[in-house]
Formats: structure tokens, C-alpha cells, sequence
């Protein structure tokens, strides 16, 4: 089970509270975690990556595991921790704005 | 019994206000969507408890709200939770569509005419569309499920679903002045669709900063509507596209008179928008952004003079609103009950609306975050509410 962590905007969005608890199919990889979490919460597709391109929004980063892993390869696997559910994968909005 | 239900949007969320007919003492319900950007809500006139909301972030994109009870909950159309008890076809799946309520993709098909794929940018250069945003949500005259989505950069997209899906009408990208259509400041944004009350193959746009047009065939091709403008900040002050038209305007009862609020200038046209004449007459401005026309006097408009397009607020500090019995050139100033000095907000173009009752009411919202109510026609106005976030757009429900 793989723990993700959104922010506050996307938690009402999705009517969830605290953590997301998902099952995620083969390799956990940053696209497969959005993938399921997408499958699961569809009101969330097009708020983190672009409905079209796919692409990341650029005011959202990931990170995992004390580290920003935004620009690692979308399908390249996630660390070990973060695929055995002992840290949670956070999505999160940049600090910016007024 | 009636009731007024006034929609307002703003930077920070959505805000209801409801009163009865008598329009003295207003009951003021939010925010909703706390926090995010609301650039319009509108209602269906053929249904008032359906409403669409335009949800938007420069973090996480469009989302498209529906609500099917007058303001009270909301849903995004078509996108429960999987795991919820949901319509499903025999085969398991879903049978309606799974979060494609926030999906505005720009259709590129050879079969709905080869719409463009770029157009200029301030640059000169020519730019991919990129969608940012809905700016204006126009529901059907008499299907609540048929709405129609004005897009940043400039489209229009229809949902027959309710919002469960949007799909382009294509032409208008398709017209041959696509690749000369350039943003505006706030970028380019489709703002006002006007549907023809009784002809349902007609229909008006406006741009900015590629002007007005108008389809008669229902979207498949569409006629730039910009004869008789004329635009300083242009290469050619007359050209047939590039005009920043902030609004347009019109009256049920006479759906071939327009009205329009253009970057500088208020203009009208009696024929369908073939010809443009200016009605700025003895206004102290004839720049600004909303126009509006009176419910049961299709020749009484009203406009907020903006002092320059380099000083976005009132001339003189005073909020006034001006008012044209006469369908333009004669305006009088309505100022009772708004500030007459040190104001210096302003009021954008989705920001102003009128009910339908006897006398008609008017309102408007301003970047400071008031929003203004006239029960008498505008002969006298009073803040309903003070202190919201930047108001984005107003529009006002009649419920009877």
C-alpha cells in the first residue's frame, strides 16, 4: 500500500482528510502512483498534471522521502520506503502567490 | 414568493447572497471553493437550481463545479468517487464520464475544420494554444444540461452533459484571422456569449483581443462582427480582427441590437453587429469594462466609466455608474448611495448584473470587494456587502 499526501486544496477537492491509502499495481513509480490515485479520486485528474499533455503543473512538486523527486523520469521506480508504504509520497503546491 | 439570488465570484471563492423581493436585507452565504479563484457562476435560466461554477487555480488548473440545488451543495459533474454506488453499465465501468468535467482540450480534428493550433504572441510570434482557464459559463435557454464554456486562450467549448464533458465548437478557432488574434493583458480570453433568444443557430462572442463575432449556422462557422470600430493600439485602426472588446451586451426582446464596452469606447449596433456606431456621448470615460441592459427597457444600459486603460479605477476618485435611456449617447450619472471620493477600485467585466423584477435591480462587484445593489433601476444604491475578496463576477438569479 502506498501512502500519498496532498495538499490542502486537492484534499477538499477529493473529500478526503489526512492520508490517502492506495493500492498501486506493479512497479511504484511516480506515474503509477498518479495513475491510481487518479482511478481512484477522478476529480483530481487534470489538477496535478495537465489533462492534455500529461505534464506536470508547474506549481506542483513531488517529494519523497526528504527529497524533491519533481524531475526524476515520471516511470522511473520511487524508493524503497516510499513503495513499502513506511513514507508517504507528498504531492505539493508551491508556496507562491497572494 | 420571488426571491434574488446574486452569484458572486471572486479571487478567494464564491459567495451567495439571497434576499427576497423586497431587496433591503440580504442573507450572505460563503465562501465556497475557500481559497481558490472563481471566475464565474451562472445559473440556467430554464432551471435556477442548476448552476455552473468556474473554478480555477494557477496551481492546480480548471475544475468545473455543478450544483443541482441552488447554491446549497456542489458536485464535480461525472466525477464520484469510483468506489462510490454509482450508475454503472452491465460491464462494471462507470456510465457516465470519469473526471472529464476539468478537460478542455483543443480539438485538432480535420473533421471539425482544421481549427488552428497557434496563434500571435506579444512577440509577434506564433504561439501554441494553451488552455488556462474558463472565464465565462453561459448555460442553454432551455436545456439545463447544454452549457457553453468561453476559454482562455480564446475558444468556446459546449458541454451537452451537464458538465460532464466538453467538447470545442471548432469554427470559431477555424476562422482564417485566427493566426492574428493576439492576448490581451489578461490574456486571451473568450468573456461574453450571448445566445439568440429565439433563433438557436445564432450566436455572439467577443475576444480579447480579437473582437466580436457571431455564428448563424450553430458554431460551424462564425463571421467576425467588427465593422464601424475603431482601435488607436492597432496597426490599422479599422482592421476587420484585434479589437479589445471587453463586453458585449443585449436585450432579449431586441436580439439585434448590441451594446459593447470596448477597451476605449461604447459602442451599438442594430443589425446583428454588421455595423458599429459609438454611443460614448457626454460619458466622463468611455473606457471601462462591464455593460448591462436594463430587464424591461431594451433602450436603458448602464456602464462604469474607468478613467484610462493605464489607470484602472473611477475618474475623480468618484464610483459612479452611468445610465443611458436612450440607448447610448446621453448618459446621466447614478451616484446616490456610492462613494463620491477617494474610491479606487474597479469593476470588471463579468462584475455586473441585472434581476428581472419591477423595478429592475442592478448590481455590480468591485475589485475591492463590495458588491452594490440598486432596487430602483439605479436611481439609489447600497453596499449589500462590504469586504470579500476581489469580486471577479456577479450574476443575479430571479426566482419566482
Amino acid at each position: 500500500m502506498i501512502r500519498v499526501v496532498l495538499p490542502h486544496h486537492l484534499n477538499t477537492l477529493a473529500g478526503v482528510e489526512g492520508e490517502i491509502v492506495l493500492l498501486v499495481e506493479g512497479e511504484v513509480t511516480q506515474e503509477s502512483v498518479l495513475d491510481a490515485l487518479e482511478a481512484r479520486y477522478p476529480m483530481l485528474r487534470g489538477t496535478i498534471r495537465d489533462h492534455a499533455t500529461r505534464r506536470r503543473r508547474p506549481l506542483v512538486r513531488f517529494f519523497a522521502c526528504n527529497e524533491d523527486v519533481t524531475h526524476e523520469p515520471a516511470n522511473a521506480p520511487l524508493a524503497e520506503p516510499v513503495a513499502s508504504g513506511a513514507e508517504p509520497f507528498l504531492v505539493v503546491g508551491a508556496i507562491a502567490g497572494g | 414568493m420571488t426571491a434574488i439570488r446574486v452569484l458572486v465570484g471572486t479571487k478567494k471563492g464564491a459567495f451567495i447572497l439571497t434576499s427576497d423581493g423586497a431587496r433591503s436585507d440580504w442573507n450572505v452565504s460563503g465562501p465556497c471553493f475557500a481559497g481558490w479563484e472563481i471566475y464565474h457562476m451562472k445559473g440556467s435560466p430554464a432551471d435556477p437550481d442548476r448552476i455552473y461554477a468556474s473554478q480555477t487555480s494557477a496551481w492546480f488548473g480548471q475544475v468545473i463545479q455543478r450544483s443541482s440545488d441552488g447554491g446549497r451543495t456542489w458536485e464535480q459533474p461525472g466525477s464520484m468517487d469510483q468506489a462510490a454506488s454509482g450508475p454503472q453499465d452491465p460491464d462494471g465501468t462507470p456510465s457516465m464520464p470519469q473526471g472529464e468535467s476539468n478537460k478542455f482540450v483543443y480539438d485538432t480534428s480535420d473533421e471539425t475544420g482544421k481549427p488552428l493550433t497557434t496563434h500571435q504572441w506579444y512577440d509577434g510570434t506564433q504561439h501554441p494554444w494553451e488552455f488556462a482557464r474558463v472565464w465565462h459559463l453561459e448555460p442553454s435557454l432551455t436545456d439545463p444540461d447544454t452549457a457553453y464554456a468561453g476559454v482562455e486562450d480564446a475558444a468556446l467549448f459546449q458541454t451537452t452533459d451537464g458538465g460532464e464533458s466538453w467538447d470545442e465548437i471548432a469554427g470559431l478557432r477555424g476562422h482564417a484571422s485566427g493566426p492574428a488574434w493576439q492576448p490581451g493583458a489578461g490574456g486571451m480570453c473568450l468573456h461574453s456569449i450571448l445566445l439568440h433568444p429565439d433563433d438557436t443557430k445564432r450566436m455572439y462572442v467577443a475576444i480579447s483581443a480579437a473582437g466580436a463575432f457571431r455564428t448563424d449556422d450553430g458554431g460551424a462557422s462564425w463571421k467576425p462582427i467588427n465593422n464601424g470600430l475603431h482601435s488607436q493600439y492597432i496597426p490599422d485602426p479599422t482592421a476587420e480582427t484585434g479589437h479589445c472588446v471587453h463586453r458585449l451586451a443585449m436585450h432579449p426582446a431586441t436580439p439585434d441590437t448590441l451594446y459593447m464596452q470596448k477597451h476605449w469606447d461604447v459602442m451599438r449596433s442594430d443589425d446583428a453587429g454588421e455595423n458599429w456606431t459609438e454611443v460614448s456621448g457626454n460619458l466622463p470615460s468611455d473606457f471601462g469594462f462591464p455593460i448591462d441592459v436594463h430587464a424591461h427597457e431594451p433602450e436603458t444600459i448602464f456602464v462604469v466609466p474607468i478613467k484610462s486603460d493605464s489607470e484602472h479605477f473611477p475618474p475623480e476618485g468618484k464610483l459612479r455608474v452611468y445610465r443611458s435611456r436612450t440607448g447610448g449617447n446621453e448618459w446621466e450619472p447614478l451616484t446616490d448611495g456610492l462613494p463620491q471620493k477617494d474610491c479606487y477600485v474597479n469593476v470588471l467585466r463579468d462584475a455586473m448584473s441585472v434581476d428581472r423584477l419591477d423595478p429592475c435591480g442592478i448590481y455590480f462587484g468591485t475589485t475591492g470587494g463590495q458588491v452594490y445593489g440598486s432596487a430602483d433601476g439605479g436611481d439609489s444604491w447600497a453596499p449589500i456587502v462590504r469586504d470579500l475578496p476581489s469580486v471577479l463576477s456577479v450574476e443575479v438569479q430571479t426566482i419566482e
